[in-house]
């Protein structure tokens, strides 16, 4: 017994969340269905409803950080929370209901017998039928061309939180140069250049369960800028290796 | 520079210098931060009061009326000194998120003291 427990993986299901009190129950719900017996940390970006209360009521494990500091926070938070606790695979989901949980089980493969330490969960790869806004889909054909190119094999879509990780690039995660406001594009780049393997799985997204986008106004315009400084920056900065 | 251009200038920079040091002595402004202060308004007095060196320094940068190289050196500072500050923002912004992070970490600790490791 003691054995088998050995040698069986450690997964940690991280769902960062802010302002999500409708939709979170259901979603750590149906995660706990797909993946029984599968710790579920939901890390609550400082939400001023009832978030926390509603994912602890369901089962998950909860983190709260004292205020609101972002996406790329929440889930740096639940990296360091994985690397304390010894677990050898994160798989990451949004809390709005998006990612539908079926692909978990194809994410964490990828990771834990593929050889991947970045398998990102891509709505392009023929599962689903993911519709997006011209402005939308241009932002996603530009950064699929840029992630591609810079890491040197097909990213399809580099914008996915959708993701598993392996301890190796949790804890290249987990380090200061993790961005705090939107991992994305750059993030990958630099993983690449950190000597991560990268490798995509064709997930079904929900193109409607994200009412109040994180992209509205001018954030995309000051998003772009940011990504593409990030990316430059990222290019002439050496990066260190993972371990 | 006409007479009274001149004690505008000193008087001023005593007034901005007097001040740094006062917000020193209450623990209003740590030491740290005060010498760029204390500098600034110092080389503007001596820039002041030796004439020729202002004069010198107008024909090296270029500039027509000496008054012109005092304002450019205003200006530098300024930006140099917004600069230092959005740096150590940036640095106090992350020491707060790193902070935040870890006092999530440790909460979740204290409140769920029999937490399990990983299920297996």
């Amino acid at each position: 017994m003691a054995e088998e427990r050995e040698t069986r993986e450690r997964i940690l299901i991280l769902i960062p969340a802010f302002n999500e009190e409708e939709k979170i129950q259901a979603v750590v719900r149906d995660v706990r269905k797909e993946m029984p017996g599968v710790p579920v940390l939901v890390v609550n970006d400082g939400s001023g409803d009832q978030t926390e209360a509603r994912a602890r009521a369901s089962g998950a494990r909860v983190l709260t950080h004292p205020f609101n500091m972002g996406y790329g926070a929440a889930l740096q938070t639940g990296y360091k929370y994985a690397l304390r606790h010894g677990f050898d695979c994160v798989l990451q989901m949004d809390g709005d209901g998006q990612h539908d949980p079926r692909y978990l089980p194809a994410l964490r493969r990828e990771v834990l017998e593929g050889g991947v330490d970045v398998a990102i969960g891509s709505r392009f790869l023929g599962e689903g039928d993911y519709r997006a806004g011209w402005a939308r889909q241009l932002g996603i054909a530009l950064f699929r061309r840029v992630a591609s190119t810079l890491c040197g094999q097909r990213i399809t879509d580099p914008t996915s939180g959708y993701q598993a990780l392996s301890r190796r690039a949790v804890e290249f995660c987990a380090l200061d140069s993790f961005p705090g406001d939107y991992p994305d594009a750059d993030v990958l780049v630099m993983m690449h250049r950190a000597g991560l393997r990268l490798g995509e799985v064709p997930v079904r997204m929900h193109p409607n369960a994200r009412g109040r986008s994180m992209h509205s106004g001018l954030k995309p315009l000051y998003y772009l800028y940011k990504m593409f400084l990030s990316i430059a920056l990222n290019c002439i900065r050496r990066e260190r290796p993972a371990r | 520079m006409f007479l009274h251009q001149k004690i505008f200038a000193v008087v001023a920079s005593l007034l901005i210098m007097a001040l740094v040091v006062e917000l020193v002595r209450r623990r209003k402004l740590r030491e740290e931060y005060s010498w760029l202060w204390l500098l600034t308004g110092a080389v503007i007095v001596a820039l002041v009061l030796w004439y020729d060196l202002l004069v010198a320094l107008t024909r090296l940068i270029g500039a027509i009326a000496p008054t012109t190289t005092l304002f450019i050196f205003g200006l530098l500072f300024l930006m140099v000194i917004s600069l230092h500050y959005s740096i150590q923002i940036s640095k106090l912004s992350h020491q707060v998120k790193t902070m935040a992070q870890e006092l999530a970490l440790l909460r979740g600790k204290v409140e769920e003291p029999a937490e399990p490791g990983p299920e297996t």
